[in-house]
């Protein structure tokens, strides 16, 4: 009786079938999409990561930068490039210099590498790495040599910076200069270190990858996007500060689309050395034993080296930016909230058309009560009709909602990811006067959003069918059985 | 055997209260055919879902052969109208979405009977009534008179000793009326019921054995 009830009930009643189930079947839809797509910008969020800080890695530490002191000139202060009056090279009056710098980032604050071997002692650390991170800044200019209108002798020192006579050579003839400023980000990282940091994640495309005997020596691994744009490739030389490196492997990152953490990777000793930053570093990664040991190990950190930034994944997380950040964010609060609204407008719908249906049928569960249908068989028969109600929107919405995943994946939404590691500006003074550049560029890649569909998607978008048709069904379940027999015999007005 | 005594029903209507019946005292025995007449207004209904299990008495007591309905709780009262009354209504009260067997079959639902009895006895029901054609109609596509008699196959299929009806006639034109009353008559006399109807038709009334009027919710016998 109850299914044959039930399905006359629901075929008879079609319209408030279908109006239930289309409310039920959009919140459910929406649900499945919005759940997907936040799983989706999570797993790009996390390419964008493991592509810039590794793939084992759980936490990193760094110094937190202090205020530069006034009038240093300290490691962190502006560049500035010093020429003396010896300096360069002249040929047909015009004098040509070049000067490479290998720094710290301004925004960088390097620390004692004694650090590594702290974070190492911290229980539950299972590997650790320090990196030095720098940046090369090549400095080319063409400038009027000075003594081509002079009386023939080769100025000295002293005459050069007095001046003398107005200039006439330099690169346009009339004595003008011409500058050029090229920098690139230098990552000095232990070659023996293979389990965690940013080479952890990498995948070679030419050549072979740091190797624990390049400690002391002159190689380089390039990031292949920055070697195409430099024209180099393996076994060509990439100057460093100056001094000439040969580059021995090319990698990118392990998904397509993201960028490596640097442009050039040399062993860390040659990166001290040259940077004249002996036993510095700038950043260690660490990997804990287990992901329930993160928040036990950054505390370890925090307590044993009180000056160090200590992010885990979750904090660094959040310095995604770009177009992947702001999906995010959407996904987050707006998909979130409109969800909810929409799933609670359903749930509501599908709680008032079966209030009503019960109140339009007060005579008919008045006489089933009537002729001995006990409150549990009709509480029974009305949750019945809410919960399949309920089931043919949530199969519905759940269709609906795959082919709107569907939809996405072939549309292919991309997405730009800046990692905030290193935006930096630098100022930097020339003999031409200051002029500001972008020192380093932030690392930024393009993620082609994917949605995936899991089971527990859809087993979320059963459950809530379930509890809608249930919520309905019990809500009216409970009006039906308050319902008094003696309603059967009310005539008809 | 219906033995009720001193039966009071009062209805609180916010500050008002209303006495449908006072203090009615009366005894049916089995098997016998009873009319209540009365005004509108009068309580007759209100006495029927006393007879019928339907409702509580605010005093006195309802007792059906050996059932004190008057003391009984929600659940017993549910397996008393499923075993033991039949009820014809008015306005027939069939499920609208369900077959003419299938609203049959509703009141063998919650006797436990296995669905081929049920529906074998549901089918002999239908045709007791002279509807055995018309199984698998539902209710909007028979005529009232045709209604009826679906609701009255369903008072009877459960083969109660009690057949209650409230104005079994009130909807019908005079024709179908006797129709329906000479079915419900021969149903009484062939099953040996206790048929209890309550009409404002004088020419119903004259068929039964007994007539009772009720005005104000006091009970007189008419002789
Ligand atoms: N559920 C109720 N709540 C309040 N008052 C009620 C209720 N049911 C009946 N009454 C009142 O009790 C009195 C008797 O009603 P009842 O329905 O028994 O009359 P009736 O004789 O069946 O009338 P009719 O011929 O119009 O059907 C009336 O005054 C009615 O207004
Ligand atoms: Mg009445």
């Amino acid at each position: 009786m109850f299914v044959t009830y039930l399905r006359r009930e629901l075929a008879g009643r079609r319209k408030q079938t279908a109006i239930v189930a289309i409310g039920m079947a959009l919140a459910i839809a929406l649900v499945i999409i919005v759940n997907a797509v936040s799983s989706g910008v999570q797993l790009a969020q996390s390419t964008v990561l493991a592509s810039v800080y590794g793939v084992g890695t759980d936490i990193t530490v760094s110094e937190t930068p202090a205020a530069p002191t006034e009038g240093e000139a300290g490691a962190n202060g502006p560049q500035n490039f010093d020429f003396g009056a010896e300096d360069g090279a002249t040929t047909d009056g015009t004098t040509t210099v070049s000067q490479a710098r290998l720094s710290v980032d301004r925004a960088t604050t390097s620390f004692d590498s004694a650090a590594l071997d702290t974070v190492s002692g911290i229980d539950n650390v299972t590997a650790a790495a320090a990196t030095l991170s720098l940046s090369n800044t090549t400095f080319d200019g063409a400038l009027p040599e000075r003594s081509t209108t002079d009386t023939g002798t080769m100025p000295t020192g002293d005459d050069a910076a007095a001046g003398g006579t107005p200039p006439s050579g330099g690169p346009d003839g009339a004595g003008g200069s011409s500058f050029s400023v090229d920098s690139f980000t230098v990552l000095g990282l232990d070659p023996a270190d293979e389990a965690v940091g940013p080479l952890s994640a990498v995948t070679l495309t030419d050549g072979r990858s740091l190797e624990r005997s390049d400690a002391g020596t002159n190689v380089a691994v390039l990031d292949a996007s920055y070697a195409t744009t430099a024209e180099l490739v393996v076994g060509d030389t990439v100057a460093i500060a100056g001094t000439d490196f040969t580059v021995v492997g090319l990698v990118t990152a392990s998904s397509a689309d993201a960028a490596t953490a640097s442009n050039v990777y040399i062993p860390l000793d040659v990166a001290q050395t040259l940077s004249g930053l002996d036993a510095q570093v700038t950043d260690i990664y660490v990997q804990a034993a287990s992901s329930t040991d993160i928040d036990q190990i950054q505390t370890d950190i925090e307590a044993a080296l009180p000056d160090s930034t200590v992010k885990t994944q979750a904090d660094l997380a959040s310095s995604v930016s770009g177009s992947l950040s702001s999906a995010s964010d959407l996904v987050k609060n707006l998909g979130l909230w409109l969800s909810l609204i929409v799933l609670a407008a359903a749930f509501l719908i599908a709680i008032l058309f079966t209030i009503s249906g019960v109140t339009r049928r007060t005579r008919e569960f008045g006489t089933l009560k009537a002729i001995g249908w006990s409150n549990g068989k009709i509480v029974r028969q009305v949750a019945g009709e809410s919960l399949v109600q309920g089931l043919i929107g949530g199969v519905v919405g759940i269709a609906v909602g795959l082919i709107g995943i569907l939809v996405i994946n072939l549309v292919a939404p991309t997405l730009t990811a800046g990692s905030a590691t290193t935006e930096a500006a630098g100022a930097m003074g020339g003999p031409g006067g200051g002029f500001g550049q972008a020192a380093v560029e932030a690392t930024t890649s393009d993620i082609v959003l994917q949605v995936p569909v899991t089971l527990s998607v859809i087993l979320i978008a059963v459950g809530l069918a379930v509890v809608g048709g249930l919520l309905a069904g019990a809500i009216g379940g409970w009006r039906a059985s308050r319902l008094r027999p003696a309603e059967a015999l009310r005539s008809i007005a | 055997m219906y033995q009720l005594t001193n039966v009071t029903k009062k209805y609180d209507q916010g500050k008002r209260s209303v006495t449908a019946l006072n203090k009615v005292t009366l005894s049916i025995p089995d098997g016998q055919m009873v009319a209540i007449q009365g005004p509108t207004g009068g309580g007759k209904s209100t006495l029927l879902q006393m007879l019928g299990a339907l409702d509580r008495p605010t005093e006195g007591t309802v007792e059906l052969g050996t059932s004190n309905l008057s003391k009984l709780g929600d659940g017993p009262l549910g397996k008393i109208r499923a075993q033991e009354i039949g009820f014809v209504f008015q306005g027939f009260n069939l499920i609208p979405t369900l077959t003419a067997q299938e609203n049959v079959e509703t009141a063998l639902a919650p006797l436990g009977i296995p669905a081929a009895e049920r529906t074998a006895r549901a089918t002999a029901a239908l045709a007791s009534v002279g509807l055995g054609e018309r199984g698998s109609h539902l209710p909007a596509e028979l005529s009232g008179g045709q209604q009826q008699r679906v609701a009255i196959a369903r008072a009877l299929v459960k083969e109660p000793a009690v057949l209650l009806a409230d104005e079994p006639t009130g909807n019908l034109d005079e024709q179908t009326r006797d129709e329906i009353m000479e079915l419900l008559e021969g149903l009484w006399r062939d099953r040996g019921l206790t048929l209890i109807v309550v009409t404002h038709d004088s020419a119903v009334a004259k068929r039964a054995q007994r007539r009772l009027l009720i005005k104000q919710g006091v009970v007189k016998e008419i002789s």
